[in-house]
């Protein structure tokens, strides 16, 4: 049987664990429907073109978890970032953690997302915001929402700001075979309100795992959000990663990914400006070697007048890593005074590493700025040789020039010590001690 | 200590030094002047072993030892510096943590432990107020923002931190006002001893009345056209290079 069908045929067992007479529930079943009927992408869709899912659907992946799996805090210590105090979610093969979980309800609430479906109190924010913003029509966000039931869910009511950043972490085990994951997250950030989220995959084994994740973000007028991707993964762990924004008036939404780990990574990340003056940003930071892959399929879609919009990606592909890069901009004709601005720089360090850079500009309106810049190079030799005239070593120079290129992306970082952390990530993904903490 | 002999490199093909010849003994100033696209800059890029060139002909020595296998990090650990024309920019590593790695780098090189922290910031602060260098200056990202004149006292700054015995300063006059060349070239005067040896790349004489030399070199079509004392780079200012051009084309 294959994946496709494996999943659908689930979809009855699911059933016998949810609330069936849920609102939610009619969600969930127009989402099986549209994904019986479209099934998983394939390369002959324009947006599927450089990444093939066609083995990851031969393996057979477990669609549910047999038991509850335990794991010890000193084990997994080093996935948070345990150098600050943070409220954390944290989940198992896809149940929730209570133990290694620090959740809220003082003023926020930082919780789960299987309460936040089935418990009355939580109804008014699902029926407003749930599966809103998430496409009903792509077939991967699809076949999560058919299978929703566990995640994080944030809230944040009016002018209110958690004390401390929010870590969600999802740990794979290894103690099925291969296990398929299908978290769904819901962050709602109330008018003048202010969160700041980290977001980590981490398989602990060898065997294979794929996480297919649904984040849908409402920002309300004046709110800010700081989202913070890490994809430092095992090489047999393969992501699809779907974050759908809606911004209100003066919203400011910043989303960074750091893809540095992982066999398969996609991130379909998704800004709908629903106001005037909002900001949108999304920096990345890609470092691969190996055999990984790794496709940033953006899109910002400009609604309204006097909005910006900031992409900033930066590669740097070794040994027979392929990345990805297309991002689509839509200026809608009523959007007048949008600043859009689109980079995407790279940098090959190998003969057969790739890179396959798109910009897609729509823009009906006329008084707009739209800027996008794609380079792909090899490392400046004069700059190396400025660093090796200094007596630095060409390795840790090559080190070095790298560190800098990728380096502006993190300027934006808020969290100093997840910018430490994220240094130390770098100059270990590039294999060099620099002598100092970058 | 610096021993150059029939050096011919070429880029491309194309041949920029055809037969230098040239011996700076330790204690010495050495001026190398001449017009654009004389080859000037490209000296400097082989001494300090820049692999975009290509040495086809003849030897550098540094205190009788061959540079030709050696690579541009070793020729620094050896002793060889160059203040370079158009220092690059590196954004997110700052100015002390660049002389770090450079400075632990040439010790590992040597077999010797990273300096400690302490002596560190102690030879960090001495050079810094030597060329009179804002503290602040050094926390930020090396080169990035600098203007043409503080990039050209961070060079000099980078040369005080690693003392070489031989450093070639490639227009370092370019782009600084009068009151930064005085700094500079005051620094350089401080650095300057019987045990090392200073070679300036310049365009004009104004340099050189604040950093005297004892030996100045004309070259011309990548080859040594003429050498004397101080004096041949005033005459050098009046004439300019063209009775020169005239005199080695007869």
């Amino acid at each position: 049987m294959d994946l496709k069908d494996k999943l659908i045929s689930s979809f009855m067992a699911f059933e016998n664990n949810v609330d069936v007479e849920h609102p939610v529930h009619d969600v969930r079943m127009a989402a099986i429907k549209n994904f019986e009927e479209k099934g998983f992408p394939s390369k002959k869709e324009e947006a599927w073109k450089y990444t093939s899912l066609n083995s990851l659907q031969k393996i057979d992946f477990s669609i549910f978890p047999r038991e509850e799996n335990t794991l010890e805090y000193k084990d997994v210590k080093k996935y948070f970032l345990h150098e600050i105090d943070s409220y954390k979610i944290v989940f198992v093969d896809g149940i929730y953690s209570s133990y290694l979980s620090e959740t809220t309800h003082d003023g926020v609430d930082i919780c789960l997302m299987s309460a936040a479906l089935t418990k009355p109190m939580y109804k008014p924010v699902i029926d407003v915001y749930f599966n809103k913003v998430a496409s009903k029509d792509e077939s991967l966000t699809t076949l999560n929402t058919a299978f929703s039931r566990e995640g994080a869910y944030i809230y944040i009511p009016k002018n209110k700001m958690p004390k401390k950043p929010i870590e969600i972490i999802h740990f794979a085990t290894g103690n099925e075979a291969s296990i398929l994951l299908q978290p769904r997250s819901l962050v709602v950030v109330e008018e003048n309100a202010e969160v700041q989220i980290i977001e980590r995959h981490q398989s602990l084994t060898s065997n294979d795992t794929l996480t297919n994740a649904v984040t849908e973000i409402f920002a309300a007028k004046s709110a800010i959000v700081d989202f913070y991707k890490i994809q430092n993964d095992a090489a047999t762990a393969s992501l699809i990663d779907n974050t759908y924004v809606d911004q209100k008036d003066k919203s400011v939404v910043n989303v960074h990914t750091f893809s540095f780990g992982g066999k398969l990574t996609r991130n379909n990340l998704n800004f709908y400006q629903n106001g005037e003056y909002i900001d949108s940003t999304m920096n990345g930071v890609t470092i691969l070697g190996e055999k990984q892959h790794v496709d940033h399929y953006t899109l910002v879609h400009h609604m309204q007048p006097n909005c910006e919009s900031h992409q900033d990606y930066k590669g740097i592909y070794g040994d027979s890593s392929i990345g990805v890069f297309n991002g689509k901009i839509i200026v809608d004709k009523i959007a007048q005074k949008t600043n859009a601005f689109q980079k995407n720089n790279n940098i090959l360090i190998s003969d057969k590493a790739s890179i396959n850079s798109k910009p897609q500009l729509e823009i009906f309106a006329d008084d707009v700025k739209c800027s996008h810049g794609c380079t792909i190079g090899q490392l400046d030799e004069d700059a190396l040789f400025y660093l090796q005239s200094r007596g630095i070593p060409k390795k840790e120079a090559r080190a070095l020039l790298m560190y800098a290129f990728a380096n502006n992306v993190l300027e934006s970082v808020r969290i100093p010590e997840l910018k430490t952390r994220i240094n130390k990530l770098i100059a270990k993904k590039l294999g060099v001690n620099l002598g100092f903490d970058l | 200590m610096l021993k150059i002999k029939d050096l011919h490199a070429s880029v491309d093909d194309k041949e920029i030094l055809r037969g230098i010849n040239l011996e700076v003994k330790a204690g010495e100033v050495h001026a190398i002047m001449g017009p654009n696209g004389s080859g000037k800059s490209t000296l400097a890029s082989v001494i300090a072993g820049n692999e975009r060139f290509e040495v086809t002909q003849g030897s550098i020595e540094l205190s009788g030892e061959d540079l030709e296998e050696v690579s541009p990090e070793e020729r620094a650990h050896k002793g060889v510096f160059l203040s370079f024309q158009y220092p690059v920019e590196i954004p997110g590593v700052s100015v002390t943590n660049f002389m770090k790695t450079a400075i632990n780098e040439s010790r590992k090189a040597k077999g010797l432990e990273d300096m400690p922290a302490k002596d560190m910031l102690k030879l960090i602060r001495e050079k810094s107020e030597l060329l009179e260098i804002d503290r602040k200056f050094l926390s930020r990202s090396l080169n990035e923002g600098f203007s043409g004149g503080e990039k050209k006292r961070n060079e000099i700054f980078q040369m005080a931190m690693l003392e070489p015995k031989v450093a070639i300063l490639d227009e370092t006059d370019s782009g600084l006002d009068i009151d930064a060349l005085r700094i500079v070239a005051s620094g350089v005067n401080k650095l300057k001893s019987k045990d090392n040896a200073v070679i300036l790349i310049t365009h004009y004489q104004r340099l050189l009345e604040y950093i005297v030399p004892d030996f100045v070199h004309v070259l011309h079509n990548g080859k040594i056209v003429k050498s004397g004392g101080k004096e041949l780079a005033l005459e050098l200012e009046e004439k300019g290079y063209d009775w020169l051009k005239q005199e080695t084309a007869v």
